[in-house]
């Protein structure tokens, strides 16, 4: 199977990446080439495999709701794209 | 000083220890020989003045009773560091900078070592050759225009040159190992779970483990008693019992049984490489271990496999970047435009490549196609391994299915890249230790790697084996120091 033009375009907006019409052949090209060798698992009958979700298999402990690291809204807040110094201010949301 | 930067780490710290050199020597001698590398562009960001200023202290009233009694160390890009600049070769964290540290890189500056700064790499640990990097190529010590692999390219290059007396990498498909063996380094991926991802800027989580890159195995040991350690804050963090692997060293190995898996003679396969893994299994014979062969049937599909597994956990991961809380942003006319502006110019084209597969392996319709396949896949490799350790200890391969190559040779062809993954891909699915260690050379003088595959949390065994097997091959990189200006 070959992924078109139109299944790249609908991936990148669910990727939340804008692409050009440019950009998009070329990621066409290069997913095909990619997923023509990921076919290659077609091979193998896994109908009686157990998936594996994860190599530690673990449960995950519990562990307290507590607050360890403190005071340090001030140095988060210096990594915000956009200078306010209260808030993470993005693009108008709301008319 | 040219004798300090020749020195292993271990020797390093003896000579600190018995109050020969001081940590400004050291940490000095470092920055100088760094200062005249930068053609290698091996550093995103240098610490070099405050490195100076806390090696200053530990002269003053450092504790010598330390695993790295002030010695100065750079660390992969990847690693979070505390108010200092942390990349991970993107454009889209170009600015970041943590209010944390990552608990590998803690366990470092509390045995008392020093960071000398953070070492290129590629962008979001995707990548084999370091040409990923929103920072720039890195060049390998080993040959002009040569690629030094990746993802871990900046730390391996770095620790080849002689920049580092030693370093952390990561390793989500060989990005410790890959490079380890093109630079002619030691490189060690732990086993999934013994060194903590809290930190670590994540690329593929149930894949990703911090490890040490290293002049010899003695240095890769003493690297690892400092960084594995158990952590609450990383949920696949185990606690098991970990050994004293610096001190429990041995280099008798005799009876230890070694896989020989038939399906790692791949088509293609260089004649040099060929002969490379004869002599190392001549030379375990040789050091009095037995000698198994094993199949391991569906090492082919672990590459297709992992190129569904990695990208579509490196596209949840990844989703946090959106201009909003930290890095890069574009402006959009909108928060949909901004976040879609910001994504696409802040990330590169491997990145976005990664990114959109996973997406797609993971889209309404395709995850039982793809995701749950490759899943299932997966269970398949590791029980291969499984099977395997009941007739033996450890497995031998070539860590590369070729030397290293120039800059730009593969950048055209994503398929032929992930190709140089092939050997490695396999024990990052199965969580399983594995280490690199020079071997011999190509008809080029660039350097050839052996891996060395264990069972889980086995990780003395895969050292003495290593250990043992170094003493006899005495591999030297032997650099002519042309990059220095």
């Amino acid at each position: 199977m070959s992924i078109d033009l139109k299944t790249i375009k609908h991936i990148a907006k669910l990727s939340r990446i804008s692409i050009d019409d440019k950009k998009a052949k070329e990621l066409e090209k290069d997913l095909n080439s990619i997923f023509e060798f990921i076919e290659a698992l077609n091979k193998v009958d896994t109908k009686k495999v157990d998936p594996l979700t994860s190599i530690a298999e673990t449960s995950l402990k519990l562990r307290g709701d507590e607050v360890k690291t403190k005071n340090i809204r001030e140095q988060i807040l210096k990594n915000s794209p956009d200078e306010n110094k209260d808030f993470f201010v993005v693009p108008k949301v709301v008319e | 000083m040219s004798d300090i930067i020749n020195l292993t780490l271990s020797a390093l710290i003896d000579k600190i220890k018995n109050k020969e050199l001081s940590s400004q020597e050291i940490t000095k001698a470092y920055i100088a020989r760094a200062e005249k590398s930068k053609d290698l562009n091996t550093y995103i960001t240098t610490d070099f003045e405050n490195a100076i200023e806390k090696a200053k202290k530990f002269d003053e009233k450092g504790n010598f009773d330390y695993k790295l009694p002030g010695v100065p160390l750079a660390v992969k890009d990847l690693f979070c560091t505390n108010n200092l600049k942390t990349t991970a070769g993107s454009k889209i964290l170009s600015n970041f900078i943590p209010s944390y540290e990552s608990t590998v890189t803690q366990h470092l500056w509390d045995e008392g070592a020093i960071l000398l700064g953070k070492l290129n790499c590629d962008e979001f640990a995707m990548g084999s050759s370091n040409e990923t990097s929103f920072f720039g190529n890195v060049e390998s010590p080993v040959g002009k225009k040569v690629v030094p692999g990746g993802s871990s390219g900046g730390s391996a290059s770095a620790l080849a040159a002689k920049l580092t007396p030693a370093t952390i990498g990561t390793d989500t498909g060989g990005s410790i190992r890959q490079p380890a063996s093109f630079t002619g380094t030691v490189g060690l991926k732990p086993t999934y779970g013994s060194c903590s991802r809290y930190g670590i800027v994540a690329f593929a989580s149930s894949l990703d483990q911090a490890g040490p890159m290293t002049q010899d195995v003695s240095d890769a040991a003493l690297m690892l008693d400092v960084i594995s350690k158990y952590d609450t804050k990383d949920s696949t963090s185990v606690n098991f019992k970990r050994g004293d692997y610096f001190k429990s060293l041995s280099s008798n190995i005799k009876g230890k049984k070694i896989g020989i898996p038939k399906e790692y003679r791949v088509d293609g396969m260089p004649k040099e490489i060929e002969s490379l893994w004869q002599d190392g299994i001549t030379l375990l014979k040789k050091l009095g271990a037995k000698i198994i062969d094993i199949s391991l049937p569906h090492t082919k599909y672990a590459l297709p496999a992992y190129y569904i597994v990695a990208p579509a956990e490196a596209s949840s991961n990844l989703a946090r970047y959106d201009g909003v809380k930290y890095g890069y942003r574009s402006e959009g006319e909108n928060l949909i435009s901004m976040y879609e502006n910001t994504r696409s110019e802040g990330f590169g084209d491997e990145v976005k490549r990664r990114i959109m597969i996973g997406t797609y392996v993971l889209s309404s319709g395709y995850y039982d196609a793809y995701y749950l396949k490759a899943q299932k896949i997966r269970r398949l490799i590791k029980n291969d391994f499984d099977e395997a350790y009941k007739s033996v200890d450890a497995i031998l391969t070539p860590s590369t299915p070729s030397s290293a190559f120039k800059i730009g040779d593969k950048t055209d062809d994503p398929v032929s890249m992930y190709l140089n993954d092939i050997f490695t891909v396999p024990v990052n699915l199965s969580g399983l230790p594995a280490i690199s260690i020079p071997a011999g050379k190509d008809k080029n003088n660039y350097p050839l790697g052996l891996q060395l595959i264990g069972k889980a949390f086995e990780e003395q065994n895969l050292l003495d084996i290593s250990y043992s097997m170094e003493k006899e091959l005495s591999f030297k990189n032997n650099l002519q120091d042309w990059w220095i200006k």
